[in-house]
């Protein structure tokens, strides 16, 4: 990227400092994600697509690198390359339907 | 401190937004035409829409010392209609008129059908024909990454497009290499659920910060947050940016952007 970045003069933090901001935040979502999970298993019926893209994300989580995010989002994209000749729906359900 | 709202639906906020904004200190405001919410049935219907964009939203966002712009269009959700498009798209010449008016937006593709295709085509000649600046908005959620790569080759396509001239919102991790690789400016806007989170944002500015990126609200009538700009500004300052890297981001940005229409008026100029 040759344009400069603005933010770049802030000192690089630690995992301490990291972890102080934001770990509160990571915890209750990483609750609420476990008891989305259990929701679902009390539930009846077959798996939705969405969920079932939820979950081949969570091993994505546990690799290495700092681009979890970008990865998931790559993982739940329709991988298509050209238009479709009619929409079904204005909505985007959150994971493509056909990820397996 | 100080800030600029590029992208607000304020006819779809109250008042007592457009007064917390201005606390918050919002500078100036810009409204992209969008989706009603329901499909329009006829072009008179985009007719008021247009007058209330370029008339009465700037008188009330006025009433809080608010400048309030806007662009035109027709929202891709409404697009499968040609012929509805077709003489919306006719309209939006004689709107272009008003001073307030920063160019074509937001655009774009909503499914990545055929018909959004030809419509987002038809829109982009309009205006390199007129000369306006163009703001796209990208596909939702799994569509995202399919629609950003089709609206940009369109652009390309064009020919005559100047990316420096064009700002592709809505873009998260998986998109924004992409879209400043090509030259474009890139737009983050900040959403409880659907977008980006203001501290998913900081992280995105922090590995890509660029003099190309802004942040935006897209505040309408669904689950959106009109401080939430103020909001990634308090998350900037948690992490320790200074002052005056966080106002070139959400201020010098966007006013280097919205500079390259006549109509845009930097409000520090103003006061």
């Amino acid at each position: 990227m040759s344009d400069p970045n603005p933010l770049a003069g802030t000192p690089r933090r630690t995992r301490d400092q990291v972890a102080d901001l934001h770990f509160m935040d990571a915890r209750y979502k990483l609750l609420d994600l476990a008891a989305f999970l259990d929701r679902l298993e009390k539930a009846s019926g077959p798996e939705d697509h969405r969920v079932r893209g939820l979950r081949a994300a969570l091993p994505l989580l546990l690799q290495s690198g700092d681009d979890r995010v970008a990865q998931i989002l790559h993982l739940w994209s329709d991988p298509s390359v050209t238009p479709i000749e009619k929409a079904d729906t204005k909505a985007a359900s959150g994971v493509w339907p056909g990820l397996k | 401190m100080r800030y600029i709202e590029p992208h607000g639906h304020m006819v779809s906020r109250t008042t007592d937004d457009y007064q917390a904004m201005a606390l918050a200190g919002c500078a100036a405001i810009c409204e992209p035409a969008f989706w009603a919410g329901f499909d329009r049935k006829t072009a008179d219907g985009f007719y008021d829409y247009f007058c209330q964009l370029t008339q009465h939203e700037p008188k009330r966002a006025a009433k809080y010392g608010l400048p309030h712009y806007c662009w035109l269009c027709i929202n891709p959700k409404e697009s499968e209609d040609m012929k509805l498009a077709d003489d919306v798209l006719a309209l939006i010449p004689e709107f272009m008129k008003a001073k307030t008016v920063l160019g074509i937006g937001e655009i774009g593709l909503n499914k990545n059908t055929r018909n959004e295709m030809l419509i987002l085509e038809k829109h982009v000649e309009l205006a390199v024909k007129h000369d306006q600046l163009i703001l796209v908005h990208t596909p939702h959620l799994e569509d995202k990454r399919k629609g950003t790569r089709l609206i940009m080759d369109v652009l390309k396509a064009a020919g005559k497009v100047k990316p420096e001239r064009v700002i592709i919102d809505h873009v998260e991790e998986h998109t924004i290499g992409e879209v400043l690789d090509q030259g474009f400016w890139a737009g983050i806007t900040l959403y409880p659920e659907s977008k980006a989170t203001p501290v998913r944002a900081v992280d995105m500015l922090e590995n890509f910060a660029s003099q190309r990126v802004w942040l935006n609200s897209a505040c309408d009538w669904g689950h959106s947050d009109p401080l939430a700009v103020p909001k990634a500004m308090q998350e900037m300052r948690r992490r320790g940016h200074s002052a005056a890297a966080i106002d070139s981001l959400v201020y010098g940005n966007p006013v280097r952007f919205l500079s390259q229409s006549p109509n845009f008026k930097d409000p520090q100029a103003l006061r």
